[in-house]
């Protein structure tokens, strides 16, 4: 197979855009599709402090790294999320990466931040499933280290597969309210949030991994040990399997959704936040929902005989 | 040819020259939901492996949210 740009030998073949390209031309095209995005949802300037939220896997430090050789303003955050020898080694990479490259990293840990807030404990506590508790978590310590840091923007590795999985998700259950809110740029809707933006939504997740292994970017390959049987790779797995027997599908599902679908839900499902009762951060309720699973932890915690966190 | 699974951390044996999506069939694997390694390059669907290679075939899918 040839390049489809210079007709060099490829290293990469993209059914899904019926191309070819060798590792120069990869590395090309990918700022490009990273940068068109930007431009074309209007993400955010040069003259913008940008957060990125980094995990230590392919997605995060592959952005980031695109981020910062077009010259961005960024700042990586780290979230410990307590997970044993997981968070150990996806943190050992972030920190690598951030290092070599001379980039600031801030580190916020669940297990700092609060007694039995780490994943596991959460999950334990509530009989949530992981991800779930996660997810919370997530949402609430990136808004809070964005708000206290002065940032303008919350960037996240969100690729094209964790949208089309997150799609698929809210239609099967038409979940109207998560529809409404689910958007490659999520406007500052309240003073205390920035603008999130997603550059690689229309990006694989191949991809992604394909530009983190050219440019030499030690990433954890390994899953997370809480992922296993996630619904979100159920998924994963359905929609890859139509986009092996049609290439473009996800792109399309994710796209049309987008500027069609999403700005229908948005028009009826447009309630403002309030502010939490407890942390002072917007609400949808007298509470947000990191101080409602917070509560749920210590209502566990109090019950005669309940074990301490590890 | 010896083919290292990741994140699985297997290795198994195939015998026999042929295609990289061929070999993907075989074990079951999608193509894009992994990329094929050999050495320091990638290899598209269509690169012929001999019985004297060794590859490492990585997984790309990630996630658990939801």
């Amino acid at each position: 197979m040839k390049c489809t740009r210079c007709r060099a030998k490829a290293e990469v073949e993209l059914r899904a855009h019926n191309a070819g390209f060798c590792r120069p031309c990869y590395l090309f095209y990918f700022r490009r599709q990273v940068e068109r995005a930007i431009a074309a949802e209007r993400m955010f300037t040069h003259d913008e402090r940008l957060l990125v939220a980094v995990s230590g896997g392919k997605d995060s430090l592959a952005l980031w790294d695109v981020l910062a050789e077009c010259g961005y303003a960024t700042t990586g955050l780290y979230l410990g999320l307590g997970i044993g020898a997981y968070s150990a080694r996806s943190h050992e990479k972030a920190l690598k990466f951030a290092e070599q490259r001379e980039l600031e990293l801030r580190v916020v840990t669940l297990e700092e931040e609060g007694p039995g807030l780490a994943i596991p404990d959460v999950a334990a506590a509530t009989r949530r499933v992981p991800c779930s508790a996660c997810g919370t978590m997530k949402r609430h310590f990136f808004d809070t280290a964005a708000l206290a840091g002065g940032f303008d923007v919350l960037v996240t590795g969100h690729n094209l597969d964790d949208e089309a999985a997150r799609l698929m998700g809210n239609v099967l259950r038409w979940q109207r309210d998560h529809l409404a809110r689910q958007r490659p740029v999520l406007p500052a809707t309240h003073p205390k949030f920035v603008r999130k933006v997603k550059p690689l939504y229309l990006i694989s997740e191949y991809e992604t991994a394909v530009y983190a292994f050219m440019r030499g970017i030690d990433y954890i390959v390994e899953e997370c040990p809480n992922a296993v049987g996630a619904t979100q790779l159920l998924y994963k797995d359905v929609l890859n399997r139509l986009e092996h027997a049609s290439p473009g599908t996800k792109q399309a599902f994710v796209q049309e959704f987008f500027r069609s679908g999403q700005p229908a839900f948005a028009a009826v499902e447009n309630e403002e936040p309030q502010v939490c009762g407890q942390c002072g951060m917007p609400a949808y309720g007298t509470l947000c929902s990191f101080c409602r699973l917070v509560r749920q932890v210590e209502a566990r915690r109090s019950l005669p005989g309940a074990a301490a966190p590890a | 040819m010896r083919v290292h699974l990741h994140p699985q951390r297997r290795t198994v044996e195939v015998q026999g020259r042929r295609r990289v999506g061929q070999l993907l069939t075989e074990l079951g694997i999608l193509p894009g939901t992994a990329m094929v390694i050999r050495g320091e390059f990638l290899l598209t669907e269509g690169e012929v492996l001999e019985d004297v290679d060794e590859v490492e075939i990585r997984a790309v899918i990630s996630g658990g949210t939801g």
